[in-house]
């Protein structure tokens, strides 16, 4: 890896649209079936205001930028709460805004904090990655 | 219905084995929006291992009788021990680790362990499920 990561280091914002045909071909690549990804009434009739994005495409968006960031760096720990859903429209995208903050590094370990938006809320809970430094 | 409390702590079969083949990660990697944007295209998406503990999931919910439908991802954490390579063949072996019910949706905590064909652990992936209900 040639990418030297210091704390403080900032990255992004990068932008990545979110159209419904992007959550058919997630749900294809992932195995990940679950109609209230696709369907409007399934989702309503969980309690959700329309049909969201998979959890995990959002934090595979964050993961890729990171990868971006990184120049590949290894990934040892990746995760996040999923505290607000993404809501795609029929038509049309939502863009999901990932940025990061390198916050520490120590024993060859880089903690990147970073940040998921969606029409300016936060859709991840405390997305963290930690990559070999 | 509520999940069964006793379920806290029993181990469920592991999943078959599947093999991690280059057209499987390109499709995967692709429908995150194509290869990293540096280049690094040969390089394994690091949520990659979602599929493997989805499968063991769907175990669960089948062996439970609980619908997809009504779950939602609450949280979703992964620790490497290694990067997972084209041609590793991997199971998963899902634990439920904790469960509570919070207004009427089942907290379900879950934690995959991802072994390669040597047995060794390659990820594990923790998950938190939330089950909203539905009719009793």
């Amino acid at each position: 890896m040639s990418t030297v990561l210091k704390p403080g280091d900032t990255f992004g914002p990068i932008t990545y649209p979110l159209t419904r045909a992007d959550l058919v071909a997630y749900a294809e690549a992932s195995g990940d079936p679950n109609p209230i990804h696709q369907d409007e009434e399934v989702a309503r009739s969980v309690g959700l205001p329309g049909v969201i994005a998979h959890g995990m495409l959002t934090l595979g968006l964050a993961g890729r930028a990171v990868a971006t960031w990184t120049d590949g760096a290894e990934v040892v720990e990746l995760g996040c709460k999923f505290t607000n859903p993404v809501v795609v429209p029929a038509d049309g995208a939502v863009e999901i805004v990932v940025s990061g903050t390198v916050k520490k590094v120590e024993d060859g370990l880089a903690t990147i904090a970073l940040e998921a938006m969606c029409n300016d809320v936060k859709v991840l809970g405390m997305p963290k990655a930690v990559v070999r430094a | 219905m509520p999940v069964d409390q006793s379920l806290v702590g029993r181990e469920f079969p592991p999943t078959s084995q599947r093999a991690v083949t280059p057209d499987d990660v390109a499709a995967f990697a692709s429908a995150l929006g194509g290869p990293s944007d540096n280049g690094a295209d040969a390089a394994i998406p690091p949520t990659y291992p979602i599929v493997l503990a989805f499968d063991a999931m769907n175990a669960f919910l089948a062996a439970e009788q609980i619908d997809l439908f009504r779950i939602i991802h609450g949280e979703q954490r992964f620790a490497y021990e290694r990067p997972i390579r084209i041609g590793d063949r991997l199971t998963a072996t899902l634990t439920v680790a904790s469960l509570r019910q919070i207004g009427g949706a089942d907290i379900i905590g879950t934690s995959s362990a991802i072994h390669d064909a040597d047995g060794a652990l390659v990820c594990t992936a923790k998950a938190t499920l939330v089950h909203s209900g539905g009719p009793a």
